[in-house]
């Protein structure tokens, strides 16, 4: 699948800042997020991303003026009920950022940190369901694709979470714990995903495609249907090379795992230069996920261009 | 609405011949100059006489080598358009509705006032059916020629998908493909129509029938030409030829 900048940029940019709302609010409910202006800060940076992300997701569309539209099929379509949960997320979570703005004195914050926490939880499934309902592609159609989401989205947003509390100097003990237990799970999570989708060749043939070379026959293509390649191809014919998709994935193992968890793990070992360490493991994990990203839309096939000459899919 | 409707009334689809097939392109070309000019149109190209052309067609033609498990080999050209599946997630996953399925008569649209342009109904479609138009920012596919199949203004002939009233071979033919005393349906049954991707479960309303074993046939022997014996005489012609090709 062709790796569209705007979709990368949302996925990952609007992961983080539900990640940080989700433990920003379940900090907040756990009476650990430090009030104030951090509070105020760290909730704007998560609302800031998401809604970077949203925008930037309706770049690649035709026609973004008439993306009201997309609430209303919620009944069937994970990319509306994506946009319902998003809206619906804006709610809770406005409010508490108005609430921290202020400085009022409310009973019921928490009340809002939870719905933030489940309005996060919710949208990142949905965007991972986007995905991982296509039957058409083998590589998106798994049980882990929206956990993947998930478990990132919550490693990006711990590690954003750490760096703003350290750099209002309230960097406390279960900061290192948290991101990297999250980390940790994260990288476990996509190396098993990854093991999934080396071991599926793919169930499809372009025999069953065409239905022609009968028992044990075979297809190939002998004239394309167009000269130039079609919308089809470069949309979902779009391939990465195996060894450049090997690179790609050791580079981003790196860059999204071990670089941060080694450096979480000297800010455990060793707190005094905590925001030094949580800014490289964030910067790090930023070109990791986007790397990630990337290759979850190149590594993707699908099963249209079995007709264009792919013998499996 | 894109929940699928339970049951259509009718099945409307085309039943394809890939014997007689001659892939003569005629059915894309018509398609193409109908629809630019109709329903959803125009459908844009881009770059169309340069170095480098695209646009969107909603009907395609290949031609594939198939060979069977004896090693006999056959052309096959293969028209490929949508096929107006009954359980298709390019409707479900549509977000705006735009994309839906018609209960009174099965045939699956694009509604291109409210189709937003997020390509998701592509990326659902097995059969790389649908294509986006960029200069529309609207997704366009196959209508089984909604604007002409019911029109009254145009003669009862020509109340047929454009692609089926083009083929000068006769292997498209439109029809009620739910009515099981339709030709089309009893031409399916005759000869073993199937669909493409059965496996898959989009329950494709359109069907193929199959190249006839019969005009699969092994090639004729081809004589081997008399390897050179190199005698006198065939030295002179080699010679002859030499010096009058100088
Ligand atoms: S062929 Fe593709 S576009 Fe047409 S109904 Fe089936 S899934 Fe949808
Ligand atoms: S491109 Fe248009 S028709 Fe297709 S899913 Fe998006 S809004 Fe619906």
């Amino acid at each position: 699948m062709h790796p569209a900048y705007s979709v990368i940029v949302f996925t990952t940019s609007s992961g983080a800042g539900y990640g940080l709302l989700f433990w920003l609010s379940l900090a907040h409910m756990a009476g650990r997020l430090p009030g104030g202006v951090m509070a105020f800060v760290a909730i704007t940076l998560a609302l800031a991303l998401i809604t970077a992300g949203l925008v930037s997701s309706t770049l690649h569309l035709g026609h973004p003026e008439r993306a009201i539209g997309a609430f209303s099929q919620w009944r069937s379509s994970w990319l509306s009920r994506e946009g319902v949960a998003a809206v619906a997320t804006y709610i809770p979570a406005g409010l508490l950022g108005l609430i921290w703005l202020v400085g009022a004195e409310v009973g019921f914050t928490n009340i809002l940190a939870m719905l933030s926490a489940i309005g996060a939880v919710a949208t990142v499934y949905c965007t991972g369901m986007i995905y991982g309902s296509l039957r058409t592609i083998r590589q998106w159609n798994k049980g882990l694709t929206p956990v993947v989401y998930l478990a990132l989205a919550g490693a990006t947003g711990s590690l954003l979470l750490a760096l703003l509390m350290s750099f209002f100097g309230a960097a406390a003990a279960w900061l290192g714990a948290l991101t990297l237990v999250s980390l940790v799970v994260a990288g476990a999570i996509k190396l098993a995903y990854w093991r999934q989708i080396d071991a599926d060749p793919g169930q499809y043939t372009a025999e069953m495609a065409t239905g022609l070379g009968g028992q044990g026959g075979s297809v190939v293509p002998l004239d394309p249907p167009h000269t130039k390649p079609n919308f089809v191809m470069r949309e979902m014919g779009y391939q990465v090379a195996r060894k450049h998709a090997a690179r790609l994935r050791r580079l981003s193992i790196i860059t999204l795992f071990v670089v941060p968890i080694g450096a979480v793990t000297m800010v455990i070992l060793a707190p005094g230069a905590a925001s030094m360490l949580y800014l490289i493991a964030t910067l790090a994990a930023a070109w990791g996920v986007a790397t990630e990203r990337w290759l979850f839309f190149a590594d993707a096939d699908h099963v249209s261009q079995l007709f264009y000459g792919a013998t499996r899919a | 609405m894109t929940c699928l409707p339970k049951k259509t009334d009718k099945k409307l689809g085309l039943v394809i011949d890939l014997d007689i097939c001659v892939g003569c392109q005629a059915c894309a070309t018509s398609c193409k100059e109908w629809n630019t000019s109709g329903y959803s149109a125009p459908l844009s190209d881009h770059d169309p006489y340069g170095a480098d052309p695209s646009g969107a067609w909603l009907n395609r033609i290949h031609s594939f080598e198939a060979t069977s498990a004896e090693g006999l080999a056959k052309t096959v050209h293969f028209p490929r358009s949508c096929l107006h599946c009954e359980e298709p997630d390019c409707v479900t996953v549509c977000p705006t509705g735009a994309s839906y399925k018609r209960e009174e008569d099965g045939i699956v649209l694009v509604n291109p006032d409210t189709c937003i342009g997020c390509k998701l109904c592509s990326w659902a479609c097995p059969y790389g059916a649908r294509e986006y138009d960029y200069d529309d920012g609207v997704m366009k596919k196959c209508t089984l020629c909604v604007d002409r199949i019911y029109n009254e203004n145009i003669p009862e002939e020509d109340r047929v998908p454009s692609c089926v009233r083009a083929c000068p071979t006769g292997a498209r033919a439109f029809g009620d493909l739910g009515d099981p005393n339709s030709e089309v349906s009893q031409s399916v049954a005759e000869r073993d129509g199937f669909n493409l991707l059965d496996e898959f479960g989009y329950k494709p309303v359109n069907k193929y029938l199959p190249p006839r074993i019969n005009s699969v046939q092994a090639a004729p022997a081809v004589e081997e030409p008399a390897a050179p014996d190199g005698s006198r005489l065939e030295k002179l012609f080699a010679w002859a030829d030499k010096a009058l090709s100088r």
